[in-house]
């Protein structure tokens, strides 16, 4: 069966690894090369890398540090952060990146979500959604959570999933950095109004919130400072996962 | 020297990187002749079933690929989408041919799974083979439903049960991608460059 996936998130800036907490009050983790490396012998599934400034010239810079990245890395690769448009698209992927995520973007402009997914795939799009409660709806927000959209998180990935996108990262913009476990009412929203596999993000602080998120519905848990800070491998994280009745890969 | 036969459709620079960090040399080729007698041959696959069997035709490839895997002590190893090629037919598109090595149609996975399959699955060989049961990672919302004749493979379950490879003297079919597979992919690899059987 279809092993529950442990994904370290790399978020990078400059070509080096930052941690967000509100997306904000960054501070420096090291060399995304070396990380990247150090997670999959430690047994992560899969690794995100967020360009979390993603300036023009950033972008650049972004691009020298997937190709580095992939020549260590042998498991899959999600990129994403400022990505407008299917060349932005096409250069991460020749760079190494395996899937591309898509946020403000694709709430500009949905019809980037069909032209990646018809060019390069569904398997290979992904839509990020970073979401908030709003007086009683879970609100998407973009720009790095400056942005408030007068879109409903619930209907916009049932949306995406219809223009053909392949995973749905979600963030909780109440959750994250707080170390308060995932959103688990905005999950069950999520999973429910659409089938596509649901990266869950945002809050993580311990095993117990990565196990309530998939007893919620999700497919694969995103993770930070858990894993950044050192306090636990990921390996160590999955032998306790396993404990609690979750199928990971050990 | 491994020849990656480029359809133009497919991400190619994680399984690049896979064969470079196996100290492996490796070019792209589109060329018929190379095909069909190279050493090493790879058909890979992310992307469109219709897009990739138009590619295939666009450069006039589909003789050299099918007679290079009749012949099987030729190593050729086809991933993901390239082992739904050697199929007749996929329910992804309906006029589109395959290479017809396969008298299979490929199937969409049931309602009952989220589809796309993204993720790590058990695969088990059912016979000896170019690798021991491991875990492998899939990006596939079709797949092969029944085990062709004559053919070595393994299996996998996902809203039922899947063949998730297939074997047959020095060619390898994957549904899975062994470049994303870890060390465990890398086996994989090295055993289908060395032609060595678990």
């Amino acid at each position: 069966m279809l092993k529950s996936r442990i994904i370290p998130c790399l978020d990078v800036n400059h070509g080096r690894v930052v941690k967000g907490v509100k997306f904000q009050n960054l501070r420096d983790a090291g060399d995304p090369v070396e990380l990247s490396y150090h997670y999959e012998t430690q047994g992560a599934d899969e690794l995100v890398l967020l360009d979390v400034t993603a300036t023009r010239q950033d972008r650049i810079a972004m691009l020298e540090t997937v190709e580095l990245v992939r020549r260590r890395l042998g498991i899959p690769l999600t990129v994403g952060g400022g990505i407008s448009s299917m060349e932005d698209a096409g250069r991460l992927l020749n760079a190494g990146a395996d899937k591309v995520s898509i946020n403000s973007a694709a709430v500009r402009n949905p019809a980037l979500i069909q032209a990646m997914s018809e060019r390069f795939g569904s398997q290979c799009t992904v839509v990020a959604i970073d979401a908030k409660m709003t007086d009683g709806v879970f609100q998407v927000l973009t720009r790095s959570g400056t942005t408030a959209e007068s879109l409903n998180a619930i209907q916009w990935s049932a949306r995406a999933q219809a223009l053909g996108a392949g995973e749905i990262l979600l963030t909780s913009f109440d959750r994250d950095g707080t170390r308060s476990g995932y959103d688990l009412p905005m999950l069950d929203a999520v999973t429910s109004a659409c089938s596509l596999p649901v990266i869950a993000s945002g809050g993580a602080d311990s095993v117990a919130h990565m196990v309530d998120a998939f007893e919620h519905g999700a497919h694969a848990v995103l993770a930070a400072s858990i894993f950044h800070d050192g306090n636990m491998t990921v390996n160590e994280v999955k032998e306790e996962l396993a404990r609690s009745g979750i199928h990971v890969r050990i | 020297m491994i020849q990656i036969i480029n359809t133009g459709v497919a991400n190619l620079r994680s399984l690049q990187a896979a064969f470079d960090r196996l100290g492996c040399a490796w070019s792209l080729t589109e060329d018929a002749n190379e095909i069909e007698n190279a050493s090493h041959v790879v058909l890979p696959g992310v992307g469109a079933f219709a897009a990739a069997a138009q590619s295939l035709d666009r450069l006039h490839l589909r003789r050299s690929i099918t007679d290079r895997i009749n012949r099987p002590g030729l190593p050729t190893l086809c991933i993901c989408l390239g082992m739904q090629l050697l199929c007749e037919s996929s329910d992804e598109a309906d006029t589109a041919r395959g290479l017809g090595i396969l008298p299979h149609t490929i199937k969409r996975f049931s309602n009952d799974v989220k589809v796309p399959q993204l993720g790590w699955n058990e695969v088990r060989p059912m016979t000896a083979g170019p690798f021991e049961t491991g875990e492998a990672y899939f990006a596939n919302s079709f797949r092969l439903e029944d085990a062709p004749d004559g053919w070595g493979f393994a299996e996998s379950e996902y809203g039922g049960v899947f063949i998730s490879s297939v074997w047959r003297g020095r060619t390898l079919a994957c549904q899975f991608h062994p470049e994303l597979s870890g060390r465990w992919g890398q086996q994989v690899l090295t055993n289908w460059i060395e032609g060595t059987t678990c």
